[in-house]
């Protein structure tokens, strides 16, 4: 951009439409000088005016009876009773994590943390969300080297998007558990998947939670004029320039993606714990008006968004903000994406008191400006850039916040499948393998084997809150002062929503709700990060209309509003779009922490039922993918209400102590959550499946008289096939034969020995398989090969 | 009986040893910056990333006003107890013999660990019995213990060895799986894992930990019968 005013192909080159710049000269009465171009760049970008999803996202619940705080501000907050809330919300860094894993998902990691404790909230803990592509396998577990078979060349390109799925799974997770670790909050929980689409567009989504004493909650209005508005923390760079027009509302792909480096930020989770007890010390003491971080588009964002929610106008001197190198221009001072930086808004009576705490913590404060009047005409007033009084830039804040065009989708079903079938990676496995070499096979695949080598890496403990740590129970449980429980849970299949986008949506929501019906927990509140590909093509736009209809019917469905979130759009890499991802994060409480139940099977001798209305279907499901099958068009419709009742009927029984272990059937079907029942408790467990079994889930109802003996086929989808709204749950016979009052219960085996024992009763008497602990454990590792 | 605490910037369990120490006594935060102890009877060096820890784990730290007092303290025979960054503070202030060196594994590692007590006779493991098992948590990317063959003899002979990883746990790679010692004295005691971390049963599924809290105001207690 040269000195002089810029023009038309500026405007476009930063990313702008040729029609938005000529609002843009509308709005300002003239040409915009490089200032204001820079700025309304990025303030008109996609990840900032969410210009292509604002008006689907107006169509979501975002109200109920525990909702503190709603969407619009830093992060929502749900009323968690004893006088506190729970701040949550979940954000992407995607395209910063495909360009450099580490940085990218450290300052994911990092951004969240801010979003939270801008809102008054200490960080209690995080969890993420992860996808990248096939990693492909260096041993031969499952018979996966034998993969696809094909000529070299395909073999190679394999080995090669292998070698870069795992160079980006260790690079997200080193640099999450990095910033997580140092700044002493954990990391309790989260879920990673590999697909094909991922490839070149890895996904790194974090959520995080922070609690706060209600009256401490602050917004991020500025108010007052003549109050003065002080920045602090790390000082201001050249990193992070341009980041969020540049990257986060642009395809990937192609070779310039390396050139792009430069834009990435660097963390520094040291200078964000100095920022965060300094922020919170700050409105114990009531020393604040406002506060907010600053994240993508840096002091642009923050400050025309803190004028814009208290109608007042802004002057900031870009001269007194302390920066990293010298001669940096006006604009990239505006633009700059440095971490670890605040602002707030303080009245002139308190700077010296606020600046004072700024030493004690060691961090940079300084006075960079002042709250200025609102428009004489109503509303809000002008954002004014100057440098030591020097006017550089002058803008309506309501012009910059407020008037990008929305877009309206056009959405269309695609004709012809958008994605490429999975790759077959189950060698010469099929649907009429024994069901033994089948669970061996999806228990080591990638997206099933244990997660255990990357949460390792993660401190799941500082803050003494962690009742329930990964792999312990199906969502984490963070104990609260009164003795009751927060529960949270994080989770989205993509592949199921890319087969159905409404379907696989719900069906997204409610596993959440039962993870954290698993542990005795009603929900409280809901977000979520919809990340998907470019919303201008008709088929992308589709997904997203259908996923945000189905997220909004979910959520009221379930009583869960949305309290904040996310949008992450152009997903897309050479090679095509994304999985549709709406990931979903849920928060719920729960009255009694001690009675927080555990997914492994814990007492021999205790009776094991499959609890729900489940009808399995291999459709879209983990086994489909292994054998290479092409993702089905639509899912099994889903009941919500009768799975909400399956819930509570769960929900009451673990908060009575009545169970011993509950477990979702989720990925994989029942063999592979039975599998991780035993795994998890350490106890083996012998499971027949008699007529009521065959009848009650219909697996062999189409056609075929129920008491005949299953085909096959029909074994393979009753030990595989997946569908919401069962629960695997053991205890007594007496808890189980109660919990079957209020819904469908049925017992299917007992705990005991050190084996997996799956037979089949009734007529076609016979073992389906018998598998040692130690088998099922050796399966289950398949991951720590990609850490070793 | 009072605990103190120290607080660096960038500590992040301090909070939870403070609340922790208070299980068996009183219990105050000791800002860095101050060389005033409170009349702490023993002081604790709690786990975190003081300052950064950016040059080298403990390397700064060291040199605050606190561990001045802190290491005059130890001088004059107070507890001093250091728990993983802490640890690393006292090998760094050379309070404690040898070093603390990058993982094994050469990443951050979170593992639930059962520890052995070989000393149940110090000022630190009094509560505990001879052998017993303690199932306490360790999270760290530098806690390799490192000393010379010659150091190491002679700890080992004069009962410096006090916990030690239990067979076939040592995921760091610590010479003679060595997860906590103390000094000559048997005044100043560091160890890897956090038993800050195992104090309620319902946190961490272990009260273990607590052992070690006890035997330090029995410790103090008994000196000052």
């Amino acid at each position: 951009m040269s000195a002089s005013v810029p023009t038309v192909e500026d405007a476009l080159a930063l990313g702008l439409t040729r029609s938005e710049y000529e609002l843009v000269c509308e709005k300002q009465g003239g040409p915009p000088n490089q200032v204001e171009l820079a700025m309304y760049s990025l303030l008109w970008s996609e990840h900032c005016a969410y210009k292509h999803s604002k008006k689907l996202l107006r169509t979501l619940p975002t109200e109920g009876p525990h909702v503190v705080m709603g969407p619009g501000e830093n992060a929502g907050a749900v009323d968690v009773g004893g006088g506190l809330v729970c701040a949550f919300k979940v954000e992407s860094h995607n395209h910063p994590s495909a360009v450099e894993p580490f940085q990218g998902a450290a300052t994911g990691v990092g951004g969240i943390l801010r979003d939270i404790f801008a809102i008054g909230a200490r960080p209690i803990a995080v969890l993420d969300s992860l996808r990248f592509g096939e990693p492909g396998r260096t041993s031969s577990a499952g018979g996966g080297d034998q993969a696809a078979g094909g000529d070299q060349a395909t073999r190679g390109e394999q080995a090669a998007a292998g070698t870069r799925a795992r160079y980006l799974l260790d690079g997200a997770v080193s640099g999450i558990g990095h910033y997580g670790n140092s700044i002493g909050v954990p990391t309790v929980g989260g879920e990673v998947y590999f697909e094909a689409p991922y490839e070149h567009n890895c996904l790194v989504n974090a959520m995080a939670l922070g609690l706060a004493p209600r009256e401490r909650l602050v917004r991020s209005a500025a108010a007052g004029p003549g109050n003065l508005l002080i920045l602090f923390g790390a000082a201001t760079g050249r990193d992070g320039i341009g980041g969020a027009s540049v990257l986060a509302s642009a395809e990937l792909g192609g070779e310039g993606d390396h050139d792009k480096r430069p834009t990435v930020q660097v963390g520094d989770p040291f200078e964000e714990k100095k920022l965060l007890e300094c922020s919170l010390e700050l409105l114990d003491r009531g020393l604040l008006v406002s506060l907010q971080d600053l994240g993508a588009a840096g002091l642009t964002s923050s400050a025309s968004e803190m004028a814009s929610k208290g109608g007042v106008g802004i002057d900031l001197d870009v001269a007194k903000v302390p920066l990293r190198e010298p001669g940096m221009e006006p604009f990239e001072v505006m633009v700059s994406e440095s971490q670890e930086r605040m602002l707030c808004v303080v009245e002139p009576a308190d700077a010296d008191a606020v600046l004072a705490l700024c030493a004690k913590w060691e961090v940079n404060g300084s006075v960079i400006g002042a709250v200025t009047a609102s428009s004489p005409e109503g509303g809000s007033g002008r954002m004014r850039v100057l440098r030591d009084g020097q006017l550089l830039g002058d803008m309506p804040v309501a012009a910059l916040v407020d008037d990008c065009p929305l877009y309206d989708l056009q959405p269309r079903k695609p004709t012809e499948p958008v994605y490429q079938p999975p790759v077959a990676t189950a060698g010469d496995l099929n649907l009429a393998s024994a069901p033994r070499d089948l669970l061996l096979a999806i228990l080591s695949s990638p997206n099933i084997s244990s997660r255990r080598p990357l949460f390792e890496q993660y401190d799941s403990i500082v803050q003494s809150r962690t009742v329930r740590r990964p792999e312990q129970a199906d969502a984490a449980v963070l104990a609260l002062p009164d003795g009751s429980a927060l529960a949270v849970s994080i989770d989205c299949n993509g592949r199921r929503v890319a087969a159905d986008p409404y379907r696989g949506t719900v069906e997204a929501v409610l596993e959440c709700a039962a993870n954290l019906a698993c542990v005795g927990a009603e929900p409280l509140g809901t977000t979520n990060n919809l990340n998907f590909g470019n919303p201008e093509k008709p088929h992308i736009a589709w997904q997203l209309t259908e996923s945000v209809r189905a997220l909004g019917d979910a959520c009221r469905a379930l009583d869960a509003p949305i309290v904040g979130g996310n949008v992450s759009l152009y997903n897309e890499g050479a090679t095509g779009p994304i999985y549709p991802t709406p990931v979903i994060g849920m928060v719920g409480r729960l009255p009694d922490a001690r009675r927080a139940c555990q997914l492994g099977f814990a007492r021999a001798g205790d009776h094991i039922a499959l609890v729900g209305a489940f009808a399995p279907s291999l459709a879209a499901s983990e086994l489909a993918k292994l054998l290479g099958q092409p993702l089905p068009d639509g899912l099994p419709a889903v009941d919500v209400a009768t799975v909400r009742a399956t819930h509570a009927a769960i929900r009451h029984a673990v908060r009575a102590g009545a169970l011993s272990s509950v477990h979702d059937i989720a990925e994989g079907g029942l063999a592979v959550a039975l599998a991780e029942c035993c795994l998890a408790g350490r106890i083996g467990a012998e499971v027949e499946l008699r007529e009521d079994f065959w009848e009650a889930t219909r697996v062999a109802a189409r056609g075929a008289p129920v008491a005949a003996t299953p085909i096959a086929g029909h074994v393979t989808t009753a030990l595989f096939g997946e569908g919401p709204g069962g629960f695997l749950v053991s205890g007594h016979d007496d808890a189980l034969r109660a919990l079957g009052q209020q819904v469908p219960v049925l017992l299917i085996g007992r705990v005991g020995e050190q084996q997996l024992t799956i037979v089949e009763g009734g007529a076609g008497a016979g073992e389906m398989l018998t598998l040692a602990l130690g088998e099922l454990r050796a399966a289950h590792g398949g991951l720590e090969e990609f850490f070793s | 009986m009072k605990f103190g605490v120290l607080q660096f910037p960038g500590s992040c369990d301090e909070v939870d040893a403070l609340n922790a120490a208070r299980r068996v006594a009183d219990a105050e935060l000791i800002w860095h910056g101050d060389r005033d102890l409170r009349g702490a009877d023993a002081i604790v060096v709690p786990g975190g990333f003081s300052y950064g820890d950016y040059l080298r784990a403990g390397a700064i730290a060291r040199f605050s006003p606190a561990m001045e007092s802190v290491i005059a303290f130890a001088r004059d025979g107070g507890l001093v107890l250091g728990i993983c960054n802490g640890f690393q503070v006292l090998c760094e202030a050379q309070l404690l013999p040898g070093a603390l060196l990058v993982n094994a594994n050469l990443r951050f590692t979170f593992r639930q660990l059962d520890l052995e007590v070989l000393n149940s006779g110090g000022a630190f493991t009094r509560a505990c019995a001879l052998d017993e098992r303690l199932s306490i948590p360790a999270k760290h990317a530098w806690g390799r213990y490192y000393a010379d063959p010659h150091t190491l003899a002679a700890m080992d002979g004069a009962g410096q060895i006090v916990l030690r990883y239990a067979p076939g746990q040592n995921f760091n790679g610590s010479l003679h799986d060595i997860a906590g010692v103390c000094n000559e004295a048997g005044n100043v005691f560091g160890m890897m894992p956090h038993p800050e971390h195992a104090v309620d049963q319902l946190i961490g599924g272990s009260a273990d930990g607590l052992k070690i809290f006890e035997s330090m105001r029995l410790t103090v207690e008994g000196a000052r019968v």
